[in-house]
């Protein structure tokens, strides 16, 4: 398989304006007669869905939620980069490129960085422009605070909901276009397939989620803008419809798969509290900034936390990493949050939990700076926990958050199937190992707003696409496998439920595939992975029946398809045999745990493609190496 | 604090045709730090061991953002915390044996799908209608062209935090989506990119809350108490003097 990124030679600094100039055009008559499929709604979705119907293409919209509006960006809270250099502190393209290939510990392609960096600003000018409330100055120019990974304030914010007013300002700009006429939207309707015909994306099937009706839809590119696949681990701070069918469906297909073990795993969330938990709750990683990360010295305290005298404290992020202390990146945080509960420290009712105390930073500012710095999250923390972070400590622990990997792409953000374009979280391309803070809702603006439109119109302009209809076999062979999925869920009956089995597959993976890693660990999680599949095809439960809403049936197959997806993110961990940026291997480690790199053997994206399940997983890997021409290599320290 | 006992008594319909009805189950074992949601979930694992259908509901981010939760709880959208969505809600507000009422969000233009599961696109024809500014991707002036007083801003702001979860229009007796439609003019109108679709975005919304079948308000302000968060009912008299301004 040839997997050629098709990167315009040239400086960094002139490879998208290389291509917008060379780019090939469709004639605005021509455009009307193409019809384009966007899954998903969420930013990525949402900006691309405008931005085509705006040229003049037919777009359809799919999304699982009953309303565009509601995908999962919605809920993302501290902000979106850009390189404005507004504070007048140094920012620029250049350096927030480096920033982000950087904060990826080098496994991410420079030239999609680059121009990630370089759409930054436009994203920034069109949300203003869509009426976005963002932070204001006095003056009434724009405001700017500072994030993890970088050392200029370049993230433009609305308090603690941009993602809310990011996605609906570019669901509004999409319900400008429903009004013209240009996009027709279908919510409430699941992709469960794709269709190939002359080895050329052509169209979808979908599950009706109101009426249970298996549908075809036939179009000239299919647009996949369906998040990540951080549900796998069951527990996340992903909402609970997040999930990877869309893409595992594609993969099944033929799309490659990119570096699925690279998962993030945010450090301050609030803990576990028992087996009911359904989902986590992220807080904002800013309270690092004045809260202190402790556990006690001596194993088994269990004396409330305000009756542990300073010498029994172990902080231990401010001991390891004196420079950082304890704002050292996520994926170090989180490790070390790791470490110290794995030597039995941890605190709270489970022991899967540090504290972040804000005592000093009281006694030092006053509880009311403390308030008017982080009063709406303390709020949260006491609404969830019923504890007054003010008085005791608040409890936190990391959880999975977000999944670098992804479909692989090349620079026109199409995967190895013509006319299969991935954007937003569901493709891989631009945060490497490890995404830094604010990026991700960048990255799905730019690839909707300002590159999807232009590379579309690039693939429509070389490619010949014959005339084709619902009625060509590719659908009715999709729509009948699709069928008999959900049958054969169906019919299973058994004594366990969906989410018994989810839960169990998430402690496999959040306990060995996950914040670290290791060969034997891995090996049998693979085992165990499969041995738990088998027993999900025999013994599952699944409720009701398919041609009516049924949220649990709508499970079932998301859970299907994880139980694949994990044997494959654990098969990529294992091959990995070095540790970089969110993948820590504990055999490639320094005596004191810093992540060891191996850019000899390792500097390139791991590609996947599908051959089959048959008790275990066939897959094959390809890999395109990275080529770094314009930064150094160099080791992460944050000692 | 030890587990509780509750007495839940849940709307059931198979489907929009369905005439539905209450069923009553007890469901032990509920613990305060589960959220409300986390017991639905609790129950509906048991019913489904059981052989029965469980109950559906909708929900997605489970922490107040997303708008799709919106069930009625004893008579109270969203139920009885101030400022507050269902999915945010805990058991440690109930106590053993109580009995909680749930129903799906009653209003004539949110047909019932499946027990407490509605459809609300209507709300989304309301956007559809004008609740935008017209300014085509690629087209925006560099973003500190257009200053932006603060006060303003942080208004539009407030208003533009609606979820739309249609609790306003579940709670108004009238069942009007005067508070849906009125933040995002509130939020949109105010500002100075917005203020050349002023009038046609007004007229516009207005009437198509109308065409949707959703009542006139006449300001009980129940849709302000149920909010979970906190749209001011200002942004109605607001609407109201826009859109006789904008007719006239
Ligand atoms: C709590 C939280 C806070 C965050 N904060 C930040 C932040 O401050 N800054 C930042 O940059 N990033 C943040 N992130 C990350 C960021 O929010 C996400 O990475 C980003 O929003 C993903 O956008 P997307 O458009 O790719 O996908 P999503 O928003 O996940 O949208 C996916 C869409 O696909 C649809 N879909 C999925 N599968 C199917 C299917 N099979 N059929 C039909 N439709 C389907 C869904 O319905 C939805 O419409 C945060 C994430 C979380 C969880
Ligand atoms: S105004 Fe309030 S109650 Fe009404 S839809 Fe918006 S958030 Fe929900
Ligand atoms: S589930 Fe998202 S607001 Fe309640």
């Amino acid at each position: 398989m040839n997997l050629d990124p098709k990167i315009p030679s040239g400086p960094l600094e002139s490879k998208w304006s290389t291509y917008l100039r060379d780019v090939k055009l469709v004639s605005p008559n021509n455009k009307r007669k193409y019809k384009i499929i966007v899954v998903g709604t969420g930013l990525a979705g949402a900006s691309a869905a405008a931005s085509l119907a705006e040229l003049g293409y037919n777009v359809l919209t799919f999304c699982i939620q009953d309303s565009a509006r509601r995908a999962h960006s919605i809920a993302a809270q501290g902000g979106i980069n850009a390189a404005k250099n507004y504070q007048n502190d140094g920012d620029s393209v250049w350096r927030l490129f480096y920033d982000t290939i950087k904060g990826g510990d080098y496994r991410s392609r420079e030239a999609n960085v680059y121009r990630l960096a370089e759409n930054s600003n436009h994203i920034i000018d069109q949300a203003v422009a869509q009426g976005v409330p963002f932070g204001r100055e006095y003056g009434g120019l724009l405001d700017n605070r500072s994030f993890g990974g970088a050392q200029v304030s370049r993230t433009f914010y609305s308090r603690g909901q941009t993602g809310q007013q990011l996605l609906l300002g570019a669901y509004q700009a999409m319900m400008k276009e429903v009004h013209s006429g240009k996009i027709q939207d279908f919510p409430r309707q699941e992709m469960l397939d794709l269709v190939i015909i002359d080895g050329k994306a052509r169209g979808i099937i979908t599950r009706n989620l109101v009426t249970g009706e298996i549908q075809k839809w036939e179009a000239d590119a299919v647009v996949l803008c369906t998040g990540g696949y951080g549900n796998v681990f069951y527990l996340s701070t992903n909402a609970k419809n997040s999930n990877a069918t869309a893409a595992w469906r594609c993969h099944k297909r033929g799309a490659v798969f990119a570096n699925p073990c690279f998962v993030q795993i945010h450090p301050t969330c609030i803990p576990v509290s028992g087996d009911y938990q359904s989902k986590l709750t992220l807080m904002s990683e800013s309270l690092r900034n004045d809260g202190r990360v402790w556990v006690p010295r001596n194993k088994g305290d269990k004396r409330p936390p305000n009756e542990i005298p300073e010498d029994e404290r172990y902080y231990y992020l401010e001991e390891r990493y004196p420079s950082f202390g304890n704002l050292v990146p996520r994926d170090v945080a989180s490790r070390s949050a790791k470490l110290v509960t794995d030597e039995g420290l941890g605190v709270g009712e489970t022991g899967l939990a540090v504290y972040l105390d804000f005592r000093d930073a009281i006694k030092r500012d006053s509880r009311e700076v403390i308030e008017a710095k982080y009063g709406n999250l303390f709020d949260m923390y006491q609404n969830i926990t019923d504890e007054n972070p003010y008085e005791i400590p608040m409890r936190i622990f990391p959880a999975v958050h977000y999944t670098m990997g992804g479909l692989w792409v090349d620079y026109d953000l199409m995967s190895n199937i013509p006319g299969l374009f991935v954007a937003g979280e569901a493709n891989y391309s631009d945060h490497g190992a490890n995404r830094l803070g604010a990026s991700a809702l960048m990255q799905g603006l730019s690839d909707g707003y300002f590159i999807i439109p232009y590379t579309i119109g690039d693939y429509f302009a070389r490619e010949k696409l014959e005339k084709i209809s619902t009625g060509h076999e590719a659908f009715s062979e999709a729509a009948d496998s699709v069928s008999k999925l959900l049958d054969k869920l169906l019919v299973i009956k058994g004594d366990k439920t969906i989410i018994e089995f989810h839960r169990e597959l998430g402690k496999i993976m959040w306990d060995k595939v996950g914040i670290s890693r290791s060969k034997e660990g891995l090996e049998s999680a693979i085992v165990e992975i499969r041995k738990l599949r088998d027993e999900f095809w025999q013994n599952v439960r699944v409720p009701g029946d398919k041609n009516y809403y049924n949220k649990y049936l709508e499970f079932a197959f998301r859970v299907a398809d994880y139980f694949e997806l994990a044997e494959l993110m654990a098969i990529d961990a294992l091959d990995r045999n070095e540790s970089c940026g969110c993948h820590l291997r504990d055999e490639y480690q320094t005596a004191e745990g810093e992540a060891i790199r191996n850019d000899k053997d390792y500097a390139f994206v791991s590609a996947y493609e599908f051959l089959g399940v048959n008790g275990k997983l066939e897959t094959k890997l390809h890999k395109e190496s990275l080529n770094f021409e314009f930064v150094e290599l160099k080791q992460r320290s944050y000692k | 604090m030890s587990d509780m006992t509750i007495n839940l008594k849940i709307w059931r319909q198979k489907n929009t045709n369905d005439s539905g009805h209450f069923e009553d189950y007890i469901l032990a074992g509920v613990n305060e730090h589960m959220s409300f949601l986390e017991m639905l979930d609790v129950l509906n694992e048991k019913l489904i061991k059981e052989g029965n259908d469980p109950v559906e509901f909708d929900y997605d981010c489970r922490e107040g953002i997303c708008g799709s939760c919106n069930m009625v709880i004893n008579g109270k959208a969203h139920g009885p915390k101030h400022k507050t969505a269902a999915c945010q809600l805990h058991m440690r507000t109930y106590s053993d044996g109580d009995t909680i009422v749930i129903e799906p969000p009653r209003a004539g233009a949110f047909p019932v799908i499946k027990d407490l599961v509605v459809d609300r696109t209507a709300l989304d024809r309301i956007i559809e209608a004008g609740g935008y500014i017209s300014v085509k991707t690629g087209a925006a002036p560099e973003a500190n062209l257009i200053p932006v007083e603060q006060d303003v801003s942080n208004q539009a702001f407030d208003y533009a935090t609606c979820i739309g979860c249609g609790a306003c229009v579940a709670a108004c007796p009238n069942s009007s989506a005067s508070l849906f439609t009125a933040s995002k003019l509130s939020h949109l109108n105010r500002l100075p990119q917005g203020r050349p679709e002023r009038s046609k975005r007004t007229i516009a919304m207005v009437e198509q809350m109308e065409k949707e079948g959703f009542g006139d308000c006449s300001n009980y302000a129940e849709c302000e108490a149920v909010c979970p968060v906190g749209i001011s009912i200002s942004s109605i008299a607001e609407m109201r003097r826009e859109y006789m301004k904008a007719i006239f």
